[in-house]
């Protein structure tokens, strides 16, 4: 039918049509405040996390240590409560250099997002967190990284308890 | 399965638009509308309607589905919304089918909206929500960097060159040149202006990704005994198939989608097909970024891990393509107003089997087409199958 149609509906607006008041619109800013319980296995995590260890979770049905803790095995569908200290160090899966915020505005110095693969955990089970430490054009998939913690005293129990990922070695 | 067969009978869509002067009831308005006309129906003769849209968020609409329901056609009737992400659209695929085919209702009618425009300042922003509240969002993630994680993994895995990939976005732009609703349809664009293109977050340039948008779309679905009486070119819902992955999207193969492969199994199973590189002849794979048609053809098991860039390359994807991919012009060349975005490539396949689709219309009079989806946090995969062949 697309050829039988001469015109489709769908008027194109620009923001100059917005900001000119040529077309009315209403402008609001919802308010949306929550508090998130951390829940069984990631409440274990964060401890963890502000005593300056990653734990991982184990499911032995299953022969698979994973991170981030899960309070069940999605696989088995059996209880998974045994945590096990990882070393903190592991290797770049993959990572991207991010000119733009999460609310797209543009930054002069990359983020260096970077899906982690902890050791001691099976593979595939990486984690999300950031690189640092390293030149743009130093970066590798592959590259072997370590944990760079907050000061005891300044860890809160957050993900951010971790500041960045930095390599081994210098490179 | 006892199932009655399901045919589309019917499709309309709006322009997709960075920002639309209608609301989005108007919007499904104008899509279901046309759909209607197209096959000389009215809403007296619709029994159910199935509406898909993504999240909430875009719109500050809480329960879209009942808000978007007049628009679709749905007053005083039974309507159920269905919400898979990104994957949405083709999951309107199955959504209609069963409906029709589970013998509840002879005429549906499937409604895809969504406007992105309406989250300030920019749509990106409402989608941090997608990432784990407690051990990502502190992070202060961004929609983007899921796709360029994903990307260079498999660019790094396969050895593929961002030169590889660009070719994706310089032929669905270009086949987006001929559709009369696009938005970013640029007959003359090459590589070097992908690659030349605003780098946001490495490897993904501007030109790598879909644009935000505004859009409908609509379609006709309709039961046998009924769907022939509607018209004499009935196109068969041969194949539907979904699948979702774990949302620990970190402990997963990046470089292959297998969720996908899992939907497209479930599907070549209904439909029949066991060779789908020979049986498949058009493919409207989910491209909201170039790589993702490469990775999405490979988990639908039409192109080999890896080698995917290489039927690009060699002009087998094209439109006169031996399987030409995205003739519509895709989310990267007509837009990506998301769930609308999904049954778009539905309705590109319902147009380009009943020969209808113009200037856009594939040689050599296709008989099967595959439409594909995925989405939420990358763990979805949602296909539909269509031919002109009524299944056995």
């Amino acid at each position: 039918m697309t050829q039988r149609i001469a015109s489709y509906p769908g008027t194109a607006l620009s923001e100059e049509d917005i900001e000119r008041g040529r077309v009315l619109s209403i402008h609001d800013r919802l308010r949306a405040d929550y508090a998130w319980d951390a829940g069984l296995a990631i409440g274990r995590y964060l401890d963890g996390l502000k005593a300056g260890q990653i734990l991982g979770v184990r499911c032995e049905r299953c022969d698979r240590t994973v991170v981030p803790p899960r309070a069940f095995c999605e696989q088995c569908f059996a209880p998974m409560d045994a945590f096990v200290p990882l070393a903190g160090v592991g290797t770049v899966n993959t990572f991207s250099l991010c000119y733009v915020t999460w609310d797209v505005k543009r930054i002069a110095e990359p983020l260096i997002p970077s899906v982690i693969d902890l050791d001691g955990t099976s593979p595939p089970a990486g984690i999300m967190h950031l690189l640092g430490g390293v030149a743009t054009d130093r970066v590798r998939i592959g590259m072997r990284v370590r944990a760079v913690w907050k000061p005891a005293r300044a860890r809160e129990g957050a993900i951010t308890d971790i500041r960045y990922f930095k390599p081994l070695r210098r490179g | 399965m006892s199932m009655r067969r399901v045919a589309v009978v019917g499709a309309g869509m709006t322009r997709f638009v960075r920002r639309a002067m209608e609301t989005p009831k108007e919007l499904a308005w104008h899509a279901a509308r046309m759909a209607l006309d197209s096959c000389g129906l009215t809403l007296k003769d619709v029994g159910g309607v199935c509406i898909g849209s993504a999240p909430d968020a875009f719109d500050g609409v809480h329960m879209k589905g009942e808000y978007l329901s007049d628009g679709s056609g749905a007053w005083g009737k039974p309507v159920m919304r269905s919400f898979v992400g990104g994957g949405t659209g083709v999951f309107l695929g199955p959504h209609g089918w069963y409906h029709a085919a589970s013998g509840l209702f002879d005429v549906v009618l499937v409604v895809a909206e969504e406007k992105m425009s309406s989250f300030y300042p920019h749509a990106q922003a409402a989608f941090v929500t997608i990432f784990d509240h407690t051990t990502e969002r502190p992070l202060k993630p961004n929609l983007l960097w899921i796709f360029a994680l994903e990307m260079n993994r498999y660019m790094q895995t396969y050895g593929i060159s961002k030169r590889d990939i660009a070719q994706v976005a310089v032929k669905n732009k270009r086949n987006a040149a001929d559709h009369p609703c696009a938005m970013l349809g640029e007959a003359n664009i090459t590589i070097e202006d992908v690659l030349n293109s605003e780098v946001l977050a490495w490897p993904v340039q501007r030109l790598d990704v879909s644009p935000v948008s505004d859009g409908a779309v609509a379609i006709v679905m309709a039961a046998e005994g009924v769907a022939e009486r509607i018209t004499d070119r009935p196109v068969w819902v041969q194949g539907v198939g979904w699948n979702l992955d774990t949302a620990y999207w970190t402990n997963r193969d990046l470089a292959y989608p297998a969720y996908v492969e899992r939907a497209a199994r479930m599907a070549y199973d209904m439909a029949g097909v066991r060779e789908p590189r020979k049986e498949i002849h058009i493919v409207e794979p989910y491209d909201p970024f170039d790589y993702k048609e490469l990775h999405h053809l490979e988990g639908l098991l039409l192109a080999d891990r890896g080698k995917a860039p290489e039927l690009t390359a060699q002009g087998v994807t094209a439109r006169e393509g031996a399987m030409p991919v995205c003739p519509s012009g895709g989310l990267l060349g007509v837009g990506n107003p998301i769930t609308a975005a999904g049954l778009m490539k539905v309705a590109e396949l319902f147009w380009q089997l009943r020969g209808e689709a113009g200037a856009r219309q594939v040689p050599g009079k296709p008989e099967r087409g595959l439409a594909q989806a995925w989405g939420d946090l990358m763990q979805v995969g949602t296909v539909t199958i269509l031919g002109t062949q009524r299944p056995a």
